[in-house]
């Protein structure tokens, strides 16, 4: 497999505001940043030849590029669904139902995690934490938190991404940020 | 300085030294993983823990510096406990493996388990395992037994320059590979077998050789280059089984190229076990009576000024002074040992030395290179430059064609007027030469074994007294030799003045030269010998002995008592580990025996005497080396009005795996070459 991949224009653009940040000997702290411009631009994931192309951007051995990449878990190495699903499952999100956020994601995705589904649309993976209990349990679909998560409403979410009638984000139950629940119902 | 307390006891150390350090000073041990004196300071498998009064916990004395007043304890309980934690969680994930593991008995761990382990493990859960690594064909890996010290990291980043392997994954998961699998491209790379406290990197060719204690060890030096590194021969019986470099601050520091280590299987091929001479086109066996006579009858049967002497890149210094004495006897005048076809005049071993010395790398503050690709024709000496580098950022300039010399330099162009303009200060290296005050310049045997070296040997000359080179504590010229004889060839006169080996080809083509005795010379052109008898001294079929019309079989540098001088003019001792094959002598006894067969009375009868002559009669070799050594003029006239026309420098070394008899007929180092050259070919990193 020979894919190539550069930076195009609009990516060119982020990279140079964030290696203006840095003084030009210290380029490579950068590398951070330009993974994830690559990641983007690359369809959600690292390839081979975007992992080396910021290397050879920043002037840096492979291999330190490679090491930050599988170190940190926001990059991914293989390819992910143009959605790209992250249920947390961690503790406050477990007690408050996200087996059934995961059981959704597999009827509508995948069986197992990481696999994309059928029509390339999605794929989905067990994440820890995502820093938004309060509103357990929750996915996180590219750069966006679907809140108040259960079985019917997750399969909604996912079933207006294939429609192309997006759900909104945030509270599926309504909630504004996350004032108390009963807040909704009134 | 700091004063400090080791277990009750005053002592003071400096003040930049770590607590393990001082510790070291006081005489204590301490057990260690990560730390290496030579690699930055890591401080990650915690086995150096150390209690200091007034700090709750127990300190890594490796990462941690001495204070004024620091009282230290290394045997108290508290440390002892400590440590048996550190083994305990080291171990969670290492296999039992030690009986089938190649660094059973010189294990770092296993030792400090003994050592300071507790005996038990309350793990008792699934240990981890890991894929094992391509790394190349040197270094074998089984990465379930790392423990992430990270000196194999450490070292390809800092000494070997090579930023190929690295830690991927985290916590649990972390593993050390080189980038998506590929072999190390670094003439270094196996050193990290050493360097590896476990046995998760251990050595491809000799696996499952043999165990450490039934090797036979002997101390002995390296002739693969001019370096003249301090290695250690394992044997098991006549087999050399592995080689590993031996601690020599002054040279190797404590690591050897990967030819050193691994040429040795070369030492089992096509070796020359009995003499051979030609009868009808083919080379028949025969004993060594019968052979000497037919040498003696070659030599008898033409006048001196139709035979040649070329001395070989492995000859030691003993046989170099007794093939000077035979062409002297026998008023034989074309003698050469500078295969590289160098012409230079010399009358003075500073002409020909790495005069700076090893060492003295590390005080100079500019370095010149003209033609040479230091990387691979003296690895050792690339990687102490590269060290030099590393502490202090000193300008290099590279006149020559250009290589990954696995540091930053300028390169001033592949152009010999480039010397001119130096010399003629309109260079803007000249600015930087102004300014050093012990300034370097490395001259390549591509520069010097060119038809026009004289011209360029002026203009570097007329550089060198120009600036700051020498004075009466530094002497920054260098030649870098390639060859491990070469030296002590030259210093036993084995070369021509004004001649060179292009003149002997040339005499050999118009017919003059009907006989060539070549000892153990094999990096010449044989094809120019068409009509030249040719007698081979040697201990390898290598290009030699298959053109020759006699063969001499000899011992190769592991299997006799010599002295090798190395680049740069350092004397040492060579011992024998094995000894040579079947029929094959020592070097010295075979030429001896034609001095006795000659009626030569030379009245040697064993090394001893031979070395007790050469110290006689040239006691200087015997002093030790310093950079503050007088460098001679070799040509007397200022350059003027040079230009070069064939201005490019080119390379000395082809393929740096398969430089000479031994490496060419090793099967590790044609492995080595044939995936560089794939690595090269491909995606260059
Ligand atoms: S492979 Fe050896 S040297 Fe490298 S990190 Fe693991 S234990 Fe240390
Ligand atoms: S546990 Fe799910 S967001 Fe914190
Ligand atoms: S030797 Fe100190 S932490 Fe490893």
């Amino acid at each position: 497999m020979t894919e190539t991949f550069s930076f195009n224009a609009e990516s060119l653009d982020k990279v140079k505001f964030e290696l203006s940040k840095y003084p030009e000997d210290r380029k490579q702290s950068s590398v951070m940043s330009l993974l994830d411009i690559a990641q983007r631009q690359n369809g959600g994931w690292l390839s081979k030849s975007a992992i080396e192309h910021v290397a050879s951007h920043l002037e840096m051995p492979y291999i330190k590029v490679y090491e930050i990449v599988t170190f940190y878990s926001m990059y991914y190495t293989t390819p992910v669904g143009k959605y790209f699903v992250q249920v947390c499952t961690t503790t406050p999100c477990w007690l408050k139902g996200s087996d059934e956020v995961v059981k959704a994601c597999k009827e509508i995705i995948s069986e197992k995690q990481n696999e994309l589904s059928n029509d390339g649309l999605f794929s989905w993976m067990e994440v820890e934490c995502l820093g938004a209990c309060v509103n357990a349990p929750l996915v996180q679909i590219n750069d966006d938190f679907y809140e108040d998560l259960n079985y019917e409403n997750t399969k909604n979410v996912l079933q207006s991404f294939i429609d192309g009638n997006l759900s909104p984000i945030g509270s599926q139950i309504g909630r504004k940020g996350s004032r108390a629940e009963e807040y909704v119902k009134s | 300085m700091a004063k400090i307390k080791v277990d009750g006891t005053e002592i003071e150390v400096r003040d930049d030294m770590t607590i393990l350090q001082a510790c070291e000073e006081a005489g204590r041990e301490i057990p260690r993983f990560c730390y290496h004196d030579r690699l930055s300071i890591a401080g990650n498998c915690r086995m150096c823990l150390v209690d200091v009064e007034g700090s709750p916990k127990p300190v890594a004395s490796c990462a941690m510096p001495v204070n004024e007043g620091m009282s230290i304890h290394t045997n108290t309980q508290k440390v002892k406990k400590a440590r048996e934690g550190v083994m305990e969680f080291l171990l969670i994930n290492h296999p039992l493996d030690c009986p089938v593991c190649d660094q059973g008995g010189e294990c770092d761990l296993q030792d400090q388990t003994v050592a300071y382990g507790s005996g038990k493990s309350r793990f008792d859960l699934n240990k981890r395992s890991v894929e094992e690594k391509y790394m190349g064909p040197l270094i074998k890996t089984y990465m379930t037994r790392c423990i992430h010290c990270t000196r194999c990291i450490r070292f390809s980043e800092e000494v070997a320059g090579v930023e190929e392997i690295g830690a991927v994954n985290r916590g649990e998961n972390m593993e050390i590979t080189t980038y998506l699998e590929k072999s190390i491209d670094s003439e270094m790379s196996a050193n990290v077998i050493d360097l590896c406290p476990v046995g998760a990197l251990t050595s491809k060719p000799y696996q499952f050789e043999a165990r450490p204690w039934e090797l036979k060890k002997t101390e002995t030096i390296d002739v693969m280059d001019a370096v003249g590194s301090n290695i250690r021969v394992d044997t098991y019986g006549w087999k050399v089984k592995r080689i590993l470099p031996r601690l020599n601050e002054d040279i190797n520091e404590e690591w050897i190229s990967d030819k050193s280590r691994y040429a040795c299987d070369g030492l089992l091929n096509q070796r020359l076990d009995t003499p051979y001479v030609r009868h009808d086109g083919n080379l028949n066996a025969t004993d060594w009576n019968d052979a000497l006579n037919e040498c003696l009858s070659f030599m008898k049967n033409h006048k001196p000024d139709e035979i040649a002497f070329l001395v070989g890149d492995f000859i030691d210094l003993e046989t170099s002074y007794l093939i000077k004495q035979l062409s002297e006897s026998l008023n034989i005048k074309k003698i050469e040992c500078r295969q590289e076809g160098v012409r230079l005049p010399y009358s003075d071993r500073s002409q020909y030395l790495f005069n700076s010395t090893i060492n003295g790398i590390e005080e100079s503050d500019c370095i010149l290179i003209i033609g040479s690709n230091v990387r691979e024709e003296a690895p050792i000496i690339n990687t102490r430059i590269r060290k030099h580098l590393l502490n202090k950022n000193i300008p290099i300039g590279l006149i020559g064609e250009k290589f990954d010399l696995t540091f930053d330099y300028e390169h001033l162009g592949n152009d010999l007027n480039i010397l001119k303009s130096i010399s003629d200060g309109e260079n803007n290296f000249c600015k930087i030469l102004d300014k050093a005050k012990k300034p370097m310049i490395i001259i390549g045997q591509s520069v010097l074994s060119r038809d026009d070296s004289l011209n360029a040997y002026s203009l570097i000359e007329d550089i060198v007294h120009q600036y700051s080179f020498l004075d009466s504590s530094w002497n920054g010229v260098n030649t870098l030799q390639l060859s491990a004889s070469r030296i002590g060839a030259l210093d036993m006169g084995c070369y021509q003045s004004s001649r060179s080996l292009k003149d002997i080809y040339a005499d050999a083509e118009n017919g003059s030269l009907k006989l060539l005795f070549s000892f153990g010379a094999d990096e010449i052109d044989y094809s120019k010998f068409q009509n030249t008898k040719i007698i081979y001294m040697g201990s390898h079929g290598d290009r030699g002995a298959s053109n020759s019309d006699l063969i001499l079989p000899s011992a190769a540098y592991t299997e006799k008592d010599a002295i090798y001088i190395n680049t740069e003019g350092r004397l040492q001792y060579a011992y024998q580990a094995s000894f040579p094959p079947s029929e094959a002598k020592t070097d010295w006894k075979i030429i001896n025996q034609i001095s006795e067969m000659l009626n030569l009375n030379w009245g040697f009868v064993t090394l001893d005497d031979v070395r007790k002559k050469i110290k006689n009669q040239y006691p200087d070799l015997f002093n030790q080396v310093s950079a503050d050594r007088p460098y001679k003029r070799l040509l007397a006239n200022k350059a003027s009005k040079i230009s070069f026309d064939n201005k490019e420098i080119g390379s000395m070394i082809k393929d740096f795996y398969l430089t000479d008899s031994i490496s060419r007929l090793s099967k590790t180092m044609a492995e080595c070459s044939q995936i560089r050259k794939e690595l090269r070919n491909g995606k260059a990193i």
